[in-house]
């Protein structure tokens, strides 16, 4: 049986809700944006709903703790292909165990959602290494990034804490929404950004913004040393597809 | 903010500061409370890599490189002819806040050439930490240098407004330091260290009671030896280190292969490569002793004052100790899965968790990811297959260099070329 869901993460766990009910084992979990129609499968569609999601949601957590909720909730925002399948028999696996499966790596589901959680952890960890703020005219510290998976959610609260009195956004250009700090709270924004958003143009930044991307850029040079060039580390450690959005990298 | 003049200034400074190695930024759960700027509570961010593959972290510059001191080994010393430059306290405090908000960095790793004298020198230092806490409020990450000679005072004052402090001992052995730095005296260096490792055991202690007791250098302390300067041993170098650990409760003790910056002849001459080798090993030695339950004295000791440079030091002892292994995976302790090589703590605690739902055999420990192409020769699982027999070390050595590749790989294919012809001579 399909399952089709609205893509996001309460429609995933509704989904999963559904599928016991129906009893269906070996159910297939899609995005509704994904789906290519089926000739031989019956196809579900599924209503989201917070109650259900809640459910599936506190019955992991009673067999495998927090750390159960975070692995699954990490590995969703993978958007990696067929991932809603993986996890699904990760809750199976769950549900019918006595104890906590969030170790048993042997078991291929397990195996699978711990590497896809140490992708996406990684990815976070470079965003909150990554992200260059540049200063706009109306005085918000502005990032773009283009993340390989959707984790500005899991950003939020270490931008909160660290930057908590100045205005900032962090704008995924990739999938067209960005998180904003307004001093209090940090919301879900969507923005019509022009082409040239990667320039520091003076129409929307200050002009003091350029020299101190400047500076960053003289220091970044003045900081290396020649005589232990390593550029296969290098490019280990900041991979070629990050370069655009570092000013270090592209001035 | 003059910024030509703060570039200018910037390129020097930050040219002289980068031999020091630290970037570290972790450790210090400064939490921002009260909507002030940054927060250090959480691990160490590394922003960007230069291309020599270090890690960026925190913006390391010094506050001035003039300095009355002549050391051999130093850049900036005395008689060194380089152009000079010193920041303004306020200077470094704007560029620090601004790069800070820009998320460039984690924080400020401030050092500085010794002017007037070692008080007026951390007196400096002090002033740009207090008024980065005091004035903008700033909880990022900052890094002082202990200057050799400071006054006690002046020592606890840094560790209030500093997450961590660090002298650099620099030379291993108190003969390699009369000759390359005969101003310096080693007593010089250790005061201000031992006044850092007090206040911070009292401060800890007091806090136990009294709950606003302020931080003091929550951070801790480090420091850093320069390799290949001096012809100290890796055992003179290690032995130092675990007498820092120990003695001082260093948080960590880094190592800096020399790099040629000057043509005196006491020495290496510019031009002779950086011995990176020999530090990635006297690292991953310390790895070992600070995380991995190895003593100093079974790594190094009389009849091996060296690291082997074509394996790693835990295989290095692995292969002298034979008779401990093979080490049965799904029923060793912590300790003991520890010391098979190849297998990092990471490895070893995923095989912990794994380990409880069944018999782990080869195929589970591939998936899980355990490096086997040097761990297999030292371990067995729930499998009848066992790779070492009757293997002896030297077999299993060439074996296993066999099979894998290394970026040193020519750099000790040279060494070893270079000891057969010595050999070969002494055979004529």
């Amino acid at each position: 049986m399909i399952f089709i869901y609205d893509a996001s993460f309460e429609g995933f766990l509704s989904a999963v809700f559904m599928a016991y009910e129906y009893k269906c084992k070996q159910p297939k979990i899609v995005k509704k944006e994904k789906f290519m129609g089926d000739f031989f499968e019956e196809v579900e569609e599924v209503i989201t709903s917070e109650e259900k999601a809640t459910r599936v949601w506190k019955k992991v957590k009673a067999k495998c703790g927090s750390r159960g909720n975070q692995q699954i909730y990490w590995a969703f925002l993978s958007e990696l292909d067929e991932i809603e399948n993986t996890l699904f028999q990760y809750i199976q696996h769950a549900l019918a165990s006595t104890k906590d499966i969030t170790k048993d790596y042997a078991h291929p589901a397990v195996l699978k959602v711990a590497q896809t959680v140490k992708q996406v952890g990684r990815e976070k960890h470079r965003m909150d290494a990554f992200v260059r703020f540049r200063k706009t005219k109306d005085a918000i510290y502005f990032a773009t990034v283009e993340p390989d998976f959707n984790v500005l959610p899991l950003n939020a609260k270490h931008f909160k804490n660290r930057y908590a009195d100045q205005k900032w956004c962090i704008y995924d250009l990739k999938r067209n929404y960005g998180i904003f700090y307004d001093l209090e709270n940090v919301e879900i924004i969507q923005l019509d950004l022009p082409a040239s958003i990667l320039e520091t143009s003076t129409d929307f930044f200050t002009t003091e913004e350029i020299q101190f991307q400047h500076l960053w850029k003289n220091y970044f040079d003045s900081t290396n040393i020649k005589s232990r060039k390593n550029t296969k580390l290098h490019q280990q450690h900041v991979p070629k597809r990050y370069w655009k959005y570092l000013s270090e990298k592209y001035l | 903010m003059n910024f030509d003049r703060i570039k200018e200034k910037l390129n020097i400074l930050a040219d002289a500061a980068k031999y020091d190695v630290s970037c570290s930024s972790s450790g210090s759960k400064r939490q921002n409370k009260g909507k002030g700027l940054g927060d250090s509570s959480g691990m160490g961010i590394c922003h960007s890599y230069t291309e020599d593959g270090r890690c960026v972290s925190l913006l390391k510059i010094l506050l001035t490189n003039h300095c009355i001191f002549d050391c051999a080994y130093c850049v900036t010393r005395k008689s060194n002819d380089i152009q000079r430059a010193a920041f303004k306290v306020q200077e470094v405090v704007d560029l620090t806040i601004n790069f800070y908000r820009r998320n460039y960095i984690e924080g400020l790793f401030l050092s500085s050439g010794i002017f007037k004298s070692p008080d007026t020198t951390m007196e400096r230092l002090v002033q740009v930490a207090k008024k980065l806490r005091l004035e903008e409020n700033f909880n990022g990450y900052i890094h002082l240098k202990s200057i050799p000679g400071a006054s006690d005072e002046l020592m606890h004052e840094a560790g209030l407004y500093a997450d961590r402090l660090s002298v650099n001992i620099e030379i291993p052995t108190r003969e390699g330091l009369k000759l390359l730095a005969p101003d310096k005296d080693r007593k010089d260096f250790l005061q201000p260290m031992k006044k850092v490792k007090d206040e911070i055991i009292r401060h800890k202690s007091e806090k136990k009671i009294i709950k606003s007791t302020p931080k003091f250098a929550p951070a801790g302390q480090s420091t850093q030896m320069i390799v290949g300067a001096t012809n100290e041993t890796d055992a003179q170098v290690m032995y130092t280190a675990a007498y820092f650990y120990k003695k001082y409760q260093m948080k960590r003790v880094y190592y800096s292969g020399y790099i040629p910056v000057s043509y005196d002849p006491r020495l290496p001459s510019i031009g002779t490569d950086v011995p990176l080798l020999r530090e990635n090993r006297l690292y991953q030695a310390d790895w070992l002793m600070r995380f991995y339950g190895f003593s100093i004295e079974e790594l190094l000791n009389k009849e091996h004052p060296n690291l082997d440079s074509d394996v790693d030091p835990k295989l290095g002892w692995a292969l002298r100790n034979l008779h401990l292994f093979p080490v049965d995976v799904n029923k060793a302790d912590k300790q003991m899965l520890a010391r098979i090589p190849g297998l990092g703590m990471k490895s070893v605690y995923k095989i912990l968790g794994a380990r409880k739902y069944r018999n782990l055999n080869w195929e589970h420990l591939k998936k899980i990811g355990v490096a086997l192409n040097r761990a297999k020769y030292f371990m067995v699982c729930n499998s009848k297959e066992w790779e070492k027999k009757d293997l002896s070390a030297m077999n299993i050595k060439s074996l296993i260099l066999q099979n894998s590749s290394s970026k040193f790989r020519n750099t000790y294919n040279n060494q070893l070329n270079l000891f057969d012809k010595q050999d070969a001579l002494i055979q004529y």
